[in-house]
């Protein structure tokens, strides 16, 4: 049976006086998924996002809730589909003269009869989940950018709303904080499985907690599928965006895109004898959730960067190229060695990153167990070789079923310190 | 749909006919002046409706008792003190006229009178306009522009409940309360420059000001003071509400010229509702 969107634009034009906006827009949001909307800047994505809401009203076409136009609605029926609705804005929109409690409890106090006990403990629980019990009483003017994002990304899922609009959630944060705020979109959509409408630019890491990709150009829809279905795109929107926020990816992190990373593999690689021999290394941060529940997304996201980086170090030195592929895997393709040099490889790596991988962190021996007030958890790597004419899914995939732990680390809980 | 949506398209964005001949193109610009301003005033009585019939939510008492803190508490001593010399001044003036009649003793009358007819309403009004009115607009336009307001819809809270019933009642609170206090010192600062300085009897004057004040001088005061309170606050709440639909300005100039447009709108309103009201009253 085909899956029934709970929104859907059907054919909505948008115009600002002559300038239209949005022209014949029709896309589905499936219940329980994480879409993204990505475009370039000023071709109509908030606006999108504010039709769904309200903010806005289409001068052509229908929004479909659940099957039901939103503009036929009921009052009652309006304020049951907007009580729903979670909005964090792209400026954050948090009341200045209000402190970071008081704005996260507003809509609780505004909008439903708990009492204010109550109140406060869940406020102070979004808050605590955001990383902000220690400014939870200042106003947002004292805080940073950063803070103020977490602040209002609290504001958002404070009222435990089934659908929430992120628009642009990640703008203005530093690469660590980009991932722990998309992580922590993510591990929310898990826990609670609220349905996600994200606007972003941070491709490809979106990617990895996306189930579809929705992709506005030239005021309308232009692909509209799953994270693997764009990879494959090909269109003029490609060249405009793609390319460059990916090389723009490439330059910070030094990893290559999983797109670029693909490129690379069929351009090494077409040109090798088919009985020509390549390795392919898998590593993954193991007990990632433990790292979460412990010191929090921010720590989690440094260590899984910390490792991005010394295997792009490491393999990146014997011609190897790596790239991220979920939110706590990597890959690398050494296109000039058999699995016996790759396993050495692998040897020299696991005992440098056991002694320099993570500066902060201590390496734990053999047997040996973590502090009384630590918690431990281990980098998993895995070999597999493979040959030209084999698809690099099915070599990265018996990797994954070799990994085993190549290090393992304690952290002091709540904080990132031995 | 969209209930609590915002109006993002431009009262302004009236479709008049375009001029076809000399006489329209003499009249149009007045036709569509007119235009503007009937729906200008419809959308400001419909503004005032909304923010009123919201004032008797449960919800609102702590930001009504906020608000008259803000609006009554911190104007008080501004209020009193222009209230203190206005008195002094009208003392001084008055004295030097009814000298001139003999008439010295009618001063506590002609102060009293003075004050609580017009004076008194007119002037804290005006002071409270430039104090608290201008704030508030200037307050509501930067959340407006800072996309706050559109984060209350969203939030499913009414803006016009939130950020506008508190001041509207916390007007008709404050407005005839600080009326009063203006009145009373500014009798005394004619006490002050009258009696003191220029050698009034005292006993004179306290008794003309109790023997000519009838209680119609003080209700038709306080109901000078209600409806220049209400205008006031709705004038401000409006401009800054609706800054982000100004056609001349974007951002933080949108802003400054809403205040701008807000205290200049709310004088000129108070003194002509002053006509219209004092015809009512005598």
């Amino acid at each position: 049976m085909e899956k029934q969107p709970i929104i859907e634009f059907r054919g909505v034009t948008k115009r600002f006086d002559v300038r239209t906006i949005l022209d014949k827009v029709d896309f589905q949001i499936y219940e329980g998924e994480v879409t993204t909307l990505i475009g370039l800047s000023g071709t109509g994505k908030s606006v999108t996002l504010k039709h769904i809401i309200g903010l806005l009203k289409p001068d052509e076409g229908q929004i479909l809730y659940r099957g039901k136009p939103i503009d036929q609605m009921s009052k009652k029926e309006w304020n049951d589909y907007i009580g729903q609705i979670s909005y964090m804005f792209q400026n954050n929109a948090l009341f200045d003269s209000l402190t970071i409690i008081e704005n996260v409890s507003l809509p609780l106090r505004q909008t439903t009869k708990m009492k204010k006990k109550e109140i406060t403990e869940k406020a102070l629980a979004a808050i605590e989940q955001t990383e902000l019990t220690e400014v939870f009483d200042k106003y947002p003017s004292e805080l940073s950018g950063g803070m103020q994002k977490r602040a209002a990304l609290a504001r958002a899922l404070v009222t435990d709303p089934s659908i929430v609009l992120f628009d642009e959630p990640t703008t203005g944060q530093d690469p660590i904080r980009k991932n722990a705020i998309l992580g922590m979109v993510a591990e929310y959509q898990n826990r609670f499985g609220f349905t996600a409408l994200l606007i972003s630019h941070e491709i490809p890491d979106v990617y990895f907690i996306s189930n579809r990709i929705l992709a506005l150009y030239g005021k309308k829809i232009v692909f509209q599928g799953t994270p693997d279905e764009f990879e494959e795109f090909e269109h003029p929107f490609r060249e405009e965006i793609l390319t460059s926020l990916e090389s723009l990816q490439e330059d910070i992190t030094g990893l290559y895109s999983k797109r670029h990373f693909k490129v690379r593999y069929q351009t090494d690689l077409s040109k090798r004898q088919p009985d020509a021999m390549y390795a392919v290394a898998t590593f993954a941060v193991d007990d990632l959730d433990t790292i979460i529940e412990h010191s929090g997304h921010d720590a989690a996201q440094e260590i899984i960067r910390a490792l991005g980086s010394y295997i792009n170090k490491h393999f990146g030195a014997v011609g190897g190229f790596s790239s991220r592929q979920t939110i706590n895997e990597y890959a690398t393709v050494l296109p000039y060695s058999d699995l016996d040099e790759a396993e050495r490889i692998m040897a020299d790596f696991k005992r440098d990153f056991r002694e320099h991988g993570l500066p902060d962190l201590k390496s734990l021996q053999k047997g040996e167990k973590p502090d009384a007030d630590h918690f431990e958890f281990s980098i998993l790597a895995g070999l597999a070789q493979g040959k030209p004419q084999i698809e690099i899914e099915s070599v990265m995939e018996f990797a994954r079923f070799n990994q085993t732990p190549i290090a393992r680390f304690q952290s002091k809980r709540g904080g990132k310190s031995q | 749909m969209a209930k609590n949506s915002t109006e993002h398209n431009s009262s302004d964005a009236i479709a008049l006919p375009k001029p076809g001949n000399p006489l329209t193109w003499l009249f149009h610009p007045f036709g569509a002046h007119a235009v503007r301003v009937n729906g200008n005033l419809g959308a400001i009585a419909i503004f005032f409706l909304r923010a009123f019939i919201q004032i008797f939510h449960p919800k609102q008492f702590s930001a009504i008792v906020q608000q008259i803190y803000f609006i009554g508490a911190k104007s008080a001593q501004i209020v009193m003190l222009v209230g203190f010399f206005t008195g002094m001044v009208l003392g001084l003036q008055l004295y030097h006229v009814l000298v001139k009649f003999g008439s010295v003793g009618v001063l506590g009358t002609a102060v009293a009178l003075s004050l609580i007819r017009e004076m008194g309403p007119v002037l804290t009004a005006i002071m409270i306009t430039a104090r608290a009115g201008s704030a508030m607009t200037a307050e509501i336009g930067i959340q407006r522009i800072s996309e706050q307001v559109d984060a209350l819809s969203t939030m499913r809270v009414d803006p016009v409940g939130f950020l506008i019933s508190p001041r509207i009642a916390a007007a008709i609170v404050s407005f005839p309360i600080l009326t009063t206090f203006f009145d009373l010192i500014g009798i005394l600062g004619g006490w002050v420059s009258g009696c003191l300085l220029l050698g009034v009897n005292s006993g004179a004057y306290y008794y003309r000001v109790v023997s000519a004040t009838e209680m119609s001088d003080i209700t038709g005061g306080l109901i000078k003071s209600l409806v220049f309170g209400l205008l006031v606050v709705t004038i401000c709440c409006f401009q800054g509400f609706y800054t982000h639909m100004r056609t001349d300005s974007y951002g933080a100039r949108s802003v400054s010229l809403s205040t701008t447009s807000a205290v200049v709108l709310s004088c000129v309103m108070i003194l002509i509702s002053d006509y219209v009201v004092t015809t009512f009253i005598l």
